[in-house]
């Protein structure tokens, strides 16, 4: 009896101490979570995911009250890269209706009024006053604050279009 | 079939054995077609950037004439393939299954085909190497077998690796294609004296030919046309698909495998179309740039199937009606092969400079057909020449994995098609890793924007700042300057008081 | 627009349906072979399991959602079709229909149908029913070859199927490896009892008791070499599954042949041909790569000789397969073939 009870308190003595040993010995620092994940988006504070700019939506990342596939701009890969980040299942299939757009200038009703420019978060929008403005594909993220601001109605997000170098086979459809 | 074949057979675990149609056009000479109405020449017609137009329209040119530039390293220029003017330059529909136009000259031959002069040059063989390759360069010569690759850019690889091996690939695995195997027959001389300029070029000492056996009367050719060069030989290879696959060929020829994700010119070995080879031989002598290419016009729906010299630009539709148009109902246009070819959209495509074949093929030769659940035959993995699992890695991309479909292999699939080919349950194999590449090439994309977005958002407060900064320092120099002009008045109103005041007393003296 | 069709534009023209059809042809001399062994009451139990077997399919696809089609390719009456011939040739009609639903409804259809089981459907129905059903599942029958009088009209088969009357004791009988165990658990050793048992086992023509498609074994042989030269299956997993049941039974029998089969008896009875052949090599359930095809026979085979041997049950393939198919995701995650340009011999000097 004495020799089960002493043996079962030294087992659990022996084993409660690597335990804490190993609690501290490999204790790991929780990561900066939040300015982690405002690093990984793009930055342009653009709004789109409906959170005050990226530092906003990198907070609610971090508590996880949104969703990973929140930042329009970024697309499925950051939804994938911060699904692996915080370790959650990324549900790509909202994210793959959403059609990426660009924002145009329609030259006609463009009065050169440089709100747009001023507003875009990128840069993407080249002119000057009372010069008509148009967009650069490269550097556009859709956004759509631009399309918000223009007093003439100049500024309309359209799809992306479709070039021999952006095109790529759909699924099959069958099976 | 031969012990040689036999043994073939038994050390190679991969591969297909479609039924070739060769037959068709394989005794048919390359013959000229005329040259038709119109020619479209898109500026996009190799791997890399699109050529710059360097003509405008109504324009005369002459054949020969350079109509665009090459535009960086990988590129390569296009030429007028007839005398006439340009018509138009501006989006035209070109050879591809999205049925989406590229820019495009067009050019309205004037029939009367003169042509600029050309520099002929009667020893090439006393080139330098680096102006072999600068010529071949500026003659748009590309990959002829398909790839389009420009031509001399592979040729410089022999300055960045000792290339011993140049690899002449006369596999034309490919069902139906005989224009390689005709150019053989045809101009053996002109395929062994590019092969010499270009392992010139290269620095290559051994030039190794490699033929499906499937193809005795090629064989024969090459090898009395080899004869006088002791660093050629003329090899034998198993008539099976994908043998003329670049990796394929190197292994088997060399033994030794391209490391995945290299280029073989890493293991010493540059691999060449014969068809490049003949090109590169009169671009040297003659001085005329590329501007026609064989080309093999088959199928069960070709009326008179048969070998053309087309001129590059030539609408499909016109080289159908120079043979015959079709006499059955046609379930699918098809340039190239039908392994690996792509679907046209239509027949108002022209011709460009990868197009090896011009297929108009019927219901029973195209497959296709509903496709059934995947019994894991593994008939697929059996096929596949690199060693992959088709139907794992397909089950991983229907599920919306891409990314575990790379883990198993999906980037280094060649898209031979070997596995949807075998496949009884009929499923779209290659489909879906063509699907997957793009999704994961979209993905790269968007990666590569969202990082150039953070970089102009970062320069853009940068810019702001700056200019906030600026605002601040030019109000602070304004203040300044408004307060040193106020001193400066203060002071000039008290310089004009002090000097007042003897006035004053003046005054009041 | 209709979405492009992708490369390749060619097609060896094959089809699921048509590597069915070459199996059920390959099974069709050792079936035919079993008809006439066992007379009318096999016929009508190998149609009722066929039947029944299609009619489940067809009711799971309706069941869910009748989307693909698979009634049409075969598999479903394969699949009852090598559950008959694992059964007992003269097995009570319900017996056929409830192994048919577990093969279907149960074993193939529950997960997600054709080519997503991962247990061979047939075996899954025979252990269920053996297990289920012990005594109805061992009541073996002497052969009452056709047109010798020995076995019941097609009429009185048809009753005995429907109603399960009791096979007359003078026709009963026990299969080799029942009997030996039964033998064996009475204290009798193999050298006194065999040579009363043995013989007509090893001859491969199947003069004896056992299920309805097993006794036959150079039909079985003769349809793999079929199988085998067209290309539906390959060699491995049966040469390796007669491996791995032959060798441990040769060396054992060397050792103590008063306890152990030996290998010629161990091949030849029971359903080690029938399953080497035409269960082992179904391709849904075995893996992927060669090694691991040589893996999964040797398994099986080996697992086989040790239920055979040392376990409680007198037949141990069925087991032995299902116990393998469990493997195969293993198997298959480390048995993955080299990729080209991986590995040791990409680069110079391989």
């Amino acid at each position: 009896m004495l020799i089960a009870v002493t043996s079962l308190t030294l087992i659990a003595g022996c084993l409660g101490l690597i335990l804490g040993f190993a609690a501290r010995r490999f204790h790991v620092e929780p990561p900066e979570t939040v300015s982690e994940i405002e690093a990984m988006l793009p930055g342009s504070q653009c709004g789109q995911c409906g959170f005050p700019g990226c530092g906003g939506a990198a907070a609610a990342l971090a508590e996880g009250s949104a969703p990973v596939t929140l930042c329009p701009p970024g697309g499925p890969a950051l939804a994938r890269a911060l699904a692996e980040k915080l370790g959650v299942a990324a549900d790509l299939g909202a994210m793959a209706e959403h059609e990426p757009t660009i924002a145009t200038v329609r030259e006609e009703i463009c009065i050169g009024c440089t709100k747009c420019f001023k507003e875009c978060p990128t840069d993407a929008i080249q002119g000057a006053m009372k010069q008509i403005h148009s967009v650069m594909k490269e550097a556009c993220t859709g956004c759509g604050k631009c399309a918000d601001i223009c007093p003439t109605e100049a500024v309309s997000l359209v799809p992306l279009p479709t070039t021999l170098g952006n095109w790529r086979w759909r699924a099959p459809a069958c099976a | 079939m031969g012990f040689r074949d036999l043994m073939d057979e038994v050390k190679l675990r991969w591969g297909v054995h479609p039924a070739g149609h060769k037959a068709l056009t394989s005794e048919c000479a390359i013959e000229c077609m005329p040259l038709p109405e119109r020619l479209t020449l898109p500026l996009a017609q190799h791997i890399g950037a699109p050529a710059r137009p360097v003509v405008t329209p109504g324009q005369r040119v002459l054949r020969g004439q350079l109509l665009a530039e090459a535009v960086g390293a990988v590129s390569s220029p296009v030429h007028a393939p007839s005398s006439g003017r340009i018509v138009d330059i501006g989006d035209y529909p070109v050879a591809h299954p999205s049925g989406l136009t590229a820019a495009a000259i067009v050019l309205k031959p004037d029939g009367l085909d003169e042509a600029v002069d050309f520099a002929d040059c009667d020893d090439p063989h006393g080139l330098e190497p680096a102006e072999i390759a600068r010529r071949v360069a500026a003659g748009g010569v590309v990959g002829l077998g398909g790839a389009t690759f420009p031509a001399a850019v592979k040729l410089g690889l022999g300055r960045r690796n000792p290339v011993q091996t140049l690899l002449l690939n006369g596999g034309e695995c490919e069902p139906y294609l005989t224009c390689d195997d005709r150019t053989m027959r045809e101009r053996p001389e002109a395929v062994i004296d590019g092969a010499r300029l270009m392992a010139r070029a290269l620095g290559a000492e051994a030039i190794v030919i490699g033929i499906e056996r499937n193809k005795p009367a090629a064989m024969v050719a090459m090898q009395s046309a080899a004869a006088a060069h002791p660093e050629i030989s003329v090899r034998g290879l198993p008539a099976r698909y994908p043998m003329g696959s670049e990796k394929q060929l190197v292994h088997f020829l060399t033994a030794v495998e391209v490391p995945a994700g290299g280029l073989s010119a890493e293991v010493g070995v540059v691999v060449h179309n014969v068809g490049t080879a003949a090109e590169i031989s009169r671009v040297l002598r003659t001085g005329e740039p590329l501007t026609h290419r064989a080309v093999t016009v088959s199928g069960a729906a070709i009326a008179r199937p048969t070998n053309l010299r087309v001129a590059i630009g030539t609408a499909v539709s016109a080289v159908i009606a120079h043979c015959g148009g079709v006499r059955r109902d046609v379930a699918r246009y098809v340039m190239g092969g039908p392994m690996m070819g792509m679907l046209l959209p239509g027949t108002e495509v022209p011709v460009v400079k990868g197009s090896s074949g011009v297929l108009a093929l019927v219901a029973d030769e195209a497959g296709g057909g509903e496709a059934s659940p995947c019994i894991r035959c593994t008939r697929c993995a059996g096929v596949c020449p690199i060693g992959l699992l088709p139907f794992e890695m397909a089950a991983r991309i229907r599920a919306g994995k891409s990314e575990a479909a790379v883990d198993i292999g999906l980037k280094d699939c060649i898209g031979c098609g070997s596995c949807a080919y075998t496949c009884p349950a009929k499923i779209p194999l290659s489909h879906y890793f063509s699907f997957a590449k793009g999704s994961l090439a979209a993905a790269e994309r968007a990666r590569l924007k969202n990082e150039s977005i953070g970089k102009l958002t970062a320069a853009r407060s940068a810019r702001l700042e700056r200019e906030a900064q600026e605002k601040a320092e030019a109000a602070a120099r304004r203040k300044a300057e408004r307060e040193a002009a106020k001193r400066d008045a203060a002071r000039a109103v008290a310089a004009e008081a002090a000097a007042g005041r003897p006035q004053d007393s003046q005054v009041s003296a | 627009m209709t979405a492009p069709q992708h490369s390749p534009h060619a097609h060896d023209g094959g089809s699921v349906g048509r590597v069915m059809a070459q199996v059920m042809l390959a099974l069709t001399p050792v079936t035919l072979w079993g008809f006439y062994l066992f007379g009318w009451p096999a016929i009508w139990m190998w149609l009722i399991t066929v039947g029944s077997a299609m009619l489940f399919e067809l009711a799971c696809l309706r069941l869910g959602g009748g989307g693909r089609a698979t009634l049409g390719d075969g598999s479903a009456a394969l699949a009852g079709w090598l559950l008959a011939l694992t059964l007992p040739p003269w097995s009570p009609w319900w017996i056929a229909v409830i192994g048919s639903f577990v093969a279907i409804c149960i074993a193939k259809h529950a997960y997600g149908g054709l080519g997503q089981n991962p247990f061979n459907p047939a075996m899954v129905a025979r252990v269920a029913l053996l297990i289920s059903f012990p005594l109805e599942m061992t009541q073996w029958v002497a052969p009452a070859p056709m047109f010798s009088g020995l076995g019941p009209d097609p009429v009185a088969a048809l009753e005995r199927l429907l109603f399960s009357t009791p096979i007359p004791d003078a026709l009963t009988s026990a299969t080799l490896l029942g009997q030996v165990k039964a033998e064996a658990s009475r204290g009798v050793d193999l050298l006194a009892s065999l040579p009363a048992l043995g013989a007509g086992v090893s001859d491969g023509v199947g003069h004896h008791a056992g299920s309805l498609g097993e006794t036959g074994s150079w039909l079985i042989l003769g349809g793999g070499l079929f199988l085998v030269y067209r290309g539906v299956i390959g060699w491995l997993v049966p040469v390796a599954l007669v491996t791995g049941l032959a060798v441990p039974a040769a060396i054992a029998h060397a050792i103590d042949p008063a306890h152990h089969l030996s290998a010629l008896h161990q091949v030849f009875a029971g359903a080690a041909l029938l399953g080497a052949v035409f269960i082992a090599t179904d391709p849904v359930s075995s893996p992927a790569s060669a090694v691991g095809k040589l893996i999964y026979g040797l398994a099986i085979g080996f697992l086989t000789w040790v239920i055979r041997s040392f376990a409680g049950f007198p037949e141990g393939l069925a087991f032995a397969v299902l116990l393998m198919n469990a493997c195969v995701p293993i198997i298959d995650r480390f048995t993955r073939p080299r990729i080209y340009g991986h590995g040791a011999t990409a680069g110079r000097g391989a």
